[in-house]
């Protein structure tokens, strides 16, 4: 019964960079998502907003295995269930994650960090016997060129402003190479200057793989120009064009209207 | 690749403290046996055999860094790789009185004699032999730490939680060894060595062998951990350290890291354990109290943690503290000094004392960056 229907999920599923279909997670009675279903095209950007507490964050745990969901499917490029692997199997496919809070290693230089997060073989006898090549190298210079800490590359992470370490783990998400990136809140604590650079190296970013941007900023989302998907309660209340949801009643009832 | 691997973590502070280590190994032994005991340049024999110890203790020290200081895990259990190390090296010694024992029998030793046990347990055989012997004291505490991390860190056990069972992993290790009926000697443990590799183990000369064992084991030890720290490896390490999440993100299995890096450090500690028995010339399982592993993290915290010589300084710097201290009438309030030592470092030395130097060593360099970097900025921006 199972593979019956795994395989009605995956037919669904079969075009889908991302698919969540009906997936429910709740801490102790508390239903932090109640029966999410979202699904990211290959290639696509996508914005999501939502009250405080609507569950986004923990979308996104669900997404990179950092918690298991009570019921619902969850499959990534059409046909590799997530909610079987852990988060290193995860992030090995291709999903990157950035944190809320900022999360980079403290006591690692800037260089470090982006090397560390460098695609490549992370067994630990691997590691142990590693050799920096020239191609790594230069991947991580221009990674730096991008994030635009170039500069700052034998700087402690820990001395960074906060908007910097914002960018620095945007940076080692690339380095993974990821297919899909997903970032929590990253404009949060920024000034309007670094919110719009932020915006526009998302975009940047959003050229090459597909994005999911959760974020409070409003000007920071109407600059992003994206598919808006707006949360509440654990589930989806509207989606479409930043326009349209703005316009659509239940929004702003619960979300924008406060 | 073993070879390149050691190779690059040679730079010039690495060098230079494995050539002090090395130094004092072959010095004091030689100071012990070719000076005449009336010139002050004469190491007696029991500084030697003192000095040996601690250096043992360093390796142990080390062995505790390279976990807690790299990757986080606060082990208060290390002394019981030490001690099995210990005991792999005292059934050894044991098994080389053969039948110079009190009780004059070939086949037993004498606290089996004395239990009436008529043949030897299983687990004896093999020892007989040095190189047997050998590799249990990097298996047998090897083995433990791989089966007790595969568990512990498999369900991501961590912080306190992580601590305590180590605490409690030696603690039942210490009941266990207490018991005749498990083989080792009961309460008394083994003692009454006679010959390491047939040399006469009170000799001088086999003593400054030890001692210099001991100075190249802990040369070894540290040398390895340089090149475990520089290696990718060890940056993975840390990155676990300073964020454990972030590091499983970006792809990192964090448990098989743990894995390898508590496994080596067992291994070190069951050398460190091996070569302090001969030179002490008992091992009991008074060895395994949770109170040594604790002292074992205070030398580190007094060195300085995550610093590699910070502990084997403060292995070295508790222990003379120790032993002057103990000698004295206030002997009875050392346990009293260690802890307010260890509250006092905590409080007003959180980097210790390596820590601490090196920090201000780094100060200068770490400053002048900003500047350079601020600088050619702003000019850039007010040109545009
Ligand atoms: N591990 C947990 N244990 C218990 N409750 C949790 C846990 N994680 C999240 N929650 C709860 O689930 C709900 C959804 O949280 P989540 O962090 O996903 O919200 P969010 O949309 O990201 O909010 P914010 O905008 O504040 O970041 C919240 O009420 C939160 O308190
Ligand atoms: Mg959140």
């Amino acid at each position: 019964m199972n593979t019956a229907n795994a395989q009605i999920a995956n037919a669904k599923a079969k075009d889908s960079l991302l698919y969540l279909d009906g997936v429910s997670v709740s801490f102790d009675g508390f239903k932090a998502l109640r029966g999410l279903s979202l699904v990211i095209e290959p290639g696509e950007m996508r914005a999501i907003i939502g009250p405080n507490g609507a569950g986004k964050t923990t979308m996104m745990d669900v997404i990179t295995g950092k918690t298991k969901p009570d019921s619902g499917d969850v499959y990534f490029a059409g046909d590799t269930d997530l909610t079987r692997l852990d988060e290193a199997a995860i992030a090995s496919l291709g999903i990157g994650r950035k944190f809320q809070k900022p999360t980079v290693f403290e006591s690692h230089t800037v260089w470090d960090n982006i090397d560390l997060a460098l695609a490549g073989d992370r067994k630990p006898f691997a590691t142990l016997f590693h050799r920096t090549s020239k191609a790594e190298i230069a991947r991580v210079e221009e990674i730096l060129e991008t994030i635009r800490l170039s500069d700052k590359r034998d700087w402690l992470a820990a001395n960074l402003s906060h908007g910097q370490k914002q960018w620095l783990e945007i940076g080692m998400l690339l380095a993974q190479e990821p297919k899909l990136l997903l970032v929590d809140e990253p404009a949060a604590g920024m000034t309007d200057s670094e919110t719009a650079e932020t915006a526009i190296l998302l975009k940047e970013i959003a050229k090459t793989k597909s994005v999911v941007v959760v974020e409070h900023d409003m000007t920071f989302v109407r600059d992003l120009g994206v598919k808006v998907t707006v949360l509440h309660e654990g589930s989806v209340l509207s989606e479409g064009s930043l326009d349209v949801v703005s316009a659509d009643p239940k929004v702003i009832e619960v979300y924008l209207g406060r | 690749m073993v070879t390149a691997f050691l190779l690059r973590a040679l730079d010039r502070r690495t060098a230079i403290v494995l050539i002090a280590i090395l130094g004092v190994g072959i010095l004091l032994p030689v100071l012990n046996l070719t000076m005449d005991p009336s010139s002050p340049f004469h190491v007696p024999t029991y500084v030697l055999t003192l000095l040996g110890k601690y250096l043992t203790y360093a390796l142990l020290a080390l062995a505790v860094d390279l976990v807690w200081g790299f990757c986080g895990i606060l082990s208060l259990g290390h002394a019981a790789f030490f001690a099995l190390g210990g005991y792999a090296m005292g059934m050894y010694l044991m098994r080389q009185i053969g039948d110079r024992g009190t009780y004059g029998n070939p086949l037993l030793p004498d606290f089996m004699v004395f239990l009436n046990w008529k043949e030897l347990p299983w687990f004896w055989t093999g020892f007989d032999h040095f190189w047997f012997a050998a590799i249990m004291v990097l298996l047998v505490p090897g083995l433990l730490a791989f089966v007790f991390g595969w568990f512990a860190f498999r369900s991501r056990v961590t912080g306190v939680y992580l601590s305590i069972i180590t605490q409690a992993m030696t603690y039942a290790l210490l009941l266990a060894f207490f018991r005749n009926d498990m083989g080792f000697g009961g309460n008394n443990g083994l003692t009454d060595f006679k010959d390491i590799l047939g040399f006469d183990i009170q000799a001088d000369a086999t003593r400054g062998a030890l001692f210099f064992a001991s100075a190249l084991a802990l040369a070894a030890g540290f040398w390895i951990c340089r090149a475990v720290i520089a290696s990718k490896f060890g940056k993975v390490l840390v990155a676990v350290r300073d964020a454990e999440g972030r590091t499983r993100f970006i792809g990192y299995r964090v448990e098989g890291y743990k894995l390898v890096v508590w496994t080596l450090s067992a291994m070190m500690a069951g050398v460190a354990g091996a070569l302090y028995v001969p030179q002490i010339g008992i091992i009991n399982p008074g060895e395994f109290a949770p109170a040594n592993s604790i002292e074992a993290v205070i030398w580190v915290a007094v060195g300085g943690r995550g610093t590699l010589i910070g502990p084997i300084v403060g292995a070295l710097l508790v222990n003379f503290g120790k032993t002057w201290f103990t000698s004295g009438m206030l002997a009875e309030y050392w346990l009293f000094v260690l802890g307010g030592l260890f509250v006092l470092v905590t409080l007003f030395l959180p980097k210790g004392v390596v820590g601490t130097l090196l920090a201000r060593d780094r100060k200068k360099p770490v400053e002048k960056p900003i500047e350079d970097v601020v600088a050619p900025g702003a000019v850039g921006q007010a040109a545009e």
